[in-house]
């Protein structure tokens, strides 16, 4: 299926991206409105810069040391992982099962902390709201950049999952900007449920085609009808993900109304 | 000594994160389906076990976490003696 990894790729780096840019956005709105902007900025410039490193070393590393199959298990195994986390997530909440990320709750959370925090100076510079800051958008960023580098390296092609993130980041930012507020109405369950079903698709795809690495010639494992596996193992987890909403919004209603 | 330990605790928080079950799974899984291929089996009877088995083992957790999330939201209001 030419050109199915390509978009895969960019869509699930720009949403997973998008998500977590807002995220970082809330973090840093909250301690440069509070705190100032000075340290603040400082705090995301440090943490873009150490994640620029982050990247340019991991992906030479995986590039260097890892055989293509066991890059493609390795790389398909966290991709599963995480796609798992985010679908489980993402299936609570559409149940009402767990309460909706709400960026103006969490905004509102960091900003009474920021206002209670002892003031500090370290280096010229106000350093609790630094430190949040670059906490904030590193820890936010280190996930991007994994799905960036995991999707770029399987899909042959960096430079596109690192535009595609570089491209989230520019809207998100770009928003906030003209917001001056957080992106409270971002759907964010709707975008993580639609990252965790690309995720567990692609990890699906090269967890098998990584097994070969076990295979007596240890070439790759080819899948049945090739790259067009992709939109089938996409509805699989799709039916799963829609099925399992169905039995647990059943299971919260007999709940209720046998409490 | 302690950096190491924070090291080590950030990066299992990183990929394992809040339910190490989702993790294990995949790793039971992944060397269930390396067995097999060791052992000689083929790619198709392979790819549609993984499939159809993380999907099901994917289901079946998020469905006991709900259950559990459910129980424990309904749990204070039935001992409520009020």
């Amino acid at each position: 299926m030419p050109g199915a990894g390509h978009i895969g790729l960019v869509v699930s780096t720009f949403l997973a991206s998008a998500v977590e840019f807002v995220e970082a956005l809330t973090i840093v709105l909250a301690m440069g409105l509070t705190r100032g902007w000075r340290s603040a900025l400082w705090g995301v410039g440090l943490a873009v810069a150490a994640l620029a490193a982050i990247t340019a070393v991991a992906g030479y590393a995986l590039v260097q040391w890892f055989p293509k199959t066991s890059l493609q298990l390795v790389v398909g195994v966290l991709l599963l992982i995480f796609g798992l986390q985010w679908l489980q997530k993402a299936i609570l909440r559409s149940a009402g099962l767990k309460s909706l990320h709400d960026e103006d709750q969490v905004f509102a959370e960091e900003q009474s902390a920021a206002r209670t925090a002892a003031p500090g100076e370290r280096y010229g510079l106000d350093w609790y709201a630094f430190v949040v800051s670059f906490k904030g958008v590193f820890l936010e960023g280190l996930e991007v950049i994994f799905i960036a580098i995991t999707f770029g390296l399987s899909a042959g092609s960096i430079p596109l999952a690192a535009a595609a993130a570089a491209g989230a980041a520019a809207v998100v930012l770009a928003a906030g900007v003209a917001a001056h507020r957080p992106l409270a109405k971002v759907p964010e369950n709707t975008l993580k449920f639609s990252v965790g079903l690309l995720l567990a698709t692609y990890g699906t795809f090269w967890v098998v085609e990584g097994l070969g690495v076990f295979a007596p010639d240890g070439k790759s494992l080819e899948w049945p009808g090739g790259g067009w596996a992709l939109p089938v193992l996409l509805v699989l987890w799709m039916a799963t993900s829609w099925a399992t909403v169905r039995v647990l919004r059943r299971v919260a209603t007999r709940t209720v109304a046998v409490s | 000594m302690r950096y190491v330990g924070a090291f080590g605790r950030f990066w299992y928080d990183f990929v394992v994160g809040d339910d190490w079950r989702i993790a294990a799974g995949v790793a039971l899984l992944v060397v269930v389906a390396a067995a097999a291929v060791a052992a000689g089996a083929s790619a198709t009877p392979v790819a549609v076990a993984v499939a159809v088995g993380t999907a099901l083992l994917a289901a079946a957790g998020t469905i006991r976490s709900g259950i559990r999330l459910t129980r424990s939201a309904a749990a204070p209001a039935s001992r409520d003696p009020r």
